[in-house]
């Protein structure tokens, strides 16, 4: 009965989490491209309108939930929920801190990119059931980028994972750092086992994995719908893309599980890649750094900050460079992203056997 | 070769975009960590006015903040009615029919306007249709008694259309029908004094 009990408030707990940091990422989201640009941003609801997007939360709730008419009414209901539950049951394989993970799953990462695949069907529904020509090409145009992007997005996760020879990301996660049960090598050549810190993340381990970050990072954005490649909804061409007709709470849903996505494809680039929870400050002789900061809750803290830094870069991005055309956007994933993939996924084949 | 010379041209352009890229996204984060300050608002007088606008921020906000516009702006337009000779050249010379106005004969001199002019007409009504208005000017540059003239008064924000109709019209409607009986009744004596001296004249012949 207990065990249940923590499942659920598990469950709310991820839920609670992903609203909040939607409220925060379109807050800091507004702010940032209002600071990119000379703005200010919002100043009026709260200090530095920080109460802003609860506003907009609360106006939001009460709009109509219009339904168009000639609309496949089902599938357009069910479509963001579906989006938003897709991106939601990914959060459950993510570990916060030595110890501390929602769920322990064997194949965490296998379970992630399948789960999170889903979405490409809620979006796909969404356009369809809106019964709009424009929701259609929105969706068209996302099914085929995601699925394009996932693989350069998956081999550059599979480079990592045959340098960690494993699928569960919490064993991936104490690799990582001074926790580790194995040696880990800095650069393949010195021992840093006990030094742990920065020097035993997976990048610095073998580090043609930096070159698979950047491609896994730049296949997110693609993932998450985030600009360069945000023609899904490609306001010039399509007024919004496959969530035109959504109002309401079911347009908030569509809008949490974007932001619910930077924040889940940011921390699994921090998890594999980038030390997971540990601490960025390595042991050096006498001053043992990783050891005084390592714990459950230095871990989330570390885990927070690594992934709210990758977060910002996607804002960053977005607010700076154009968007793709389609043409470029393929382009980009099947003649660079793609063999960049492979042949880092080669070189860890290599590097496993040579010099691990 | 010319295969060769197609690829060499297409790595340099990824090699192209990551810097054209790079060079981007310096320029956005050096503005994300430039100082957000308050915009100064100062008129476009002040030294180096166009440089300082490279500081800070660019948002005016508004009601708190507003743009310094001179003190001869041309924006509203507004009407010193004890001026006025109803004399209907700015509501002839308007090329958009803004300005309606509607005469009352008076019956004796009612006085003088500041610059001099004698007054002989009432203003029963004298509107000018904001919302309709395009600002040239022409009104107040016929006006004999400089009575109408532009302000700087630039905001003017209404929740109804029809209160875009300034009304500078100091009569009320019974002043006005008081004034129209007067000189519905001087017209009837002076047609009637006109009737018997015709009489008269007719009489004597």
């Amino acid at each position: 009965m207990t065990s249940y009990l923590i499942y659920f408030s598990i469950a709310l707990g991820l839920f609670v989490f992903a609203a909040l940091f939607t409220l925060f990422g379109v807050y800091a989201e507004r702010k940032v491209s209002a600071f990119i640009q000379d703005r200010l941003g919002p100043t009026e609801v709260g200090k530095f309108g920080s109460l802003q997007t609860i506003a907009d939360f609360l106006k939001m709730l009460q709009k109509e939930l219009i339904i168009p008419a000639a609309a496949d009414k089902w599938l357009f209901m069910a479509a963001p929920a579906i989006i938003f539950v897709a991106v939601y049951l990914g959060f459950a394989a993510l570990p916060w801190g030595p110890g501390l993970a929602p769920s322990h799953l064997n194949l965490g990462l296998y379970y992630l990119l399948a789960i999170v695949s889903v979405e490409t069907l809620g979006i796909l529904m969404a356009g369809w059931g809106s019964n709009n020509k424009y929701s259609i090409l929105g969706a068209m145009r996302s099914a085929a980028q995601i699925i394009s992007y996932e693989i350069p997005a998956g081999f550059a996760l599979i480079s990592a994972v045959m340098i960690a020879q494993t699928l569960d990301l919490q064993v991936m996660s104490y690799q990582q750092g001074i926790l580790s049960s194995e040696h880990s090598k800095f650069l393949g050549i010195w021992d840093v086992s006990a030094n742990g810190g920065i020097l035993s993340w997976n990048i610095f381990r073998a580090p043609h994995l930096i070159i698979a970050f950047v491609v896994y990072f730049i296949a997110s954005l693609a993932e998450s719908n985030r600009a360069p490649f945000d023609i899904p909804e490609a306001e010039s061409e399509l007024v919004a893309g496959f969530h035109t007709e959504f109002t309401g709470l079911r347009f908030a849903f569509v809008f949490l599980a974007e932001y619910s996505m930077m924040f889940l494809v940011s921390m699994v680039a921090v998890i594999v890649f980038l030390g997971a929870w540990n601490t960025p400050l390595p042991n050096i002789g006498p001053v043992h750094l990783a050891n005084w900061t390592t714990g459950a809750i230095w871990g989330i803290a570390w885990v927070s900050i690594k992934t709210l830094l990758l977060v910002g870069v996607q804002m960053w991005i977005r607010w700076t460079l154009p968007r793709f055309r389609v043409d470029q956007l393929m382009n980009l994933c099947w003649k660079v992203l793609t063999p960049l993939a492979f042949a880092c996924m080669i070189i860890s084949g290599i590097w496993r056997i040579w010099m691990m | 070769m010319k295969s060769l010379n197609k690829k060499s041209v297409e790595s340099g352009n990824i090699i192209n975009g990551i810097k054209t890229a790079w060079k981007g996204l310096a320029l956005t984060i050096r503005h994300l960590f430039a100082p957000n300050s308050k915009r100064q608002v100062q008129t476009v007088a002040a030294d180096n006015y166009f440089k300082k606008l490279e500081e800070g921020t660019n948002t005016i906000q508004y009601p708190k903040q507003q743009l310094p516009v001179p003190e001869v702006g041309r924006y509203q337009l507004d009407v010193e009615i004890d001026d006025c000779i109803v004399c209907d050249l700015c509501a002839k010379i308007c090329p958009v029919d803004c300005i309606t106005i509607d005469s009352i004969k008076a019956t004796e001199l009612i006085g003088n306007t500041s610059d001099g002019s004698p007054k002989r007409l009432y203003a029963a009504k004298f509107d000018i249709d904001m919302a309709k208005c395009m600002y040239c000017g022409l009104c107040t540059i016929v006006c004999p008694t400089e009575c109408i003239v532009m302000t700087n008064q630039y905001d003017k924000t209404v929740f109804e259309l029809s209160d875009l109709t300034y009304e500078f019209s100091d009569m009320t409607p019974e002043e006005a029908a008081e004034k129209r009986a007067l000189l519905e009744k001087q017209q009837a004596e002076r047609a009637a004094a006109k009737l018997a001296a015709i009489q008269n004249k007719e009489g004597s012949v």
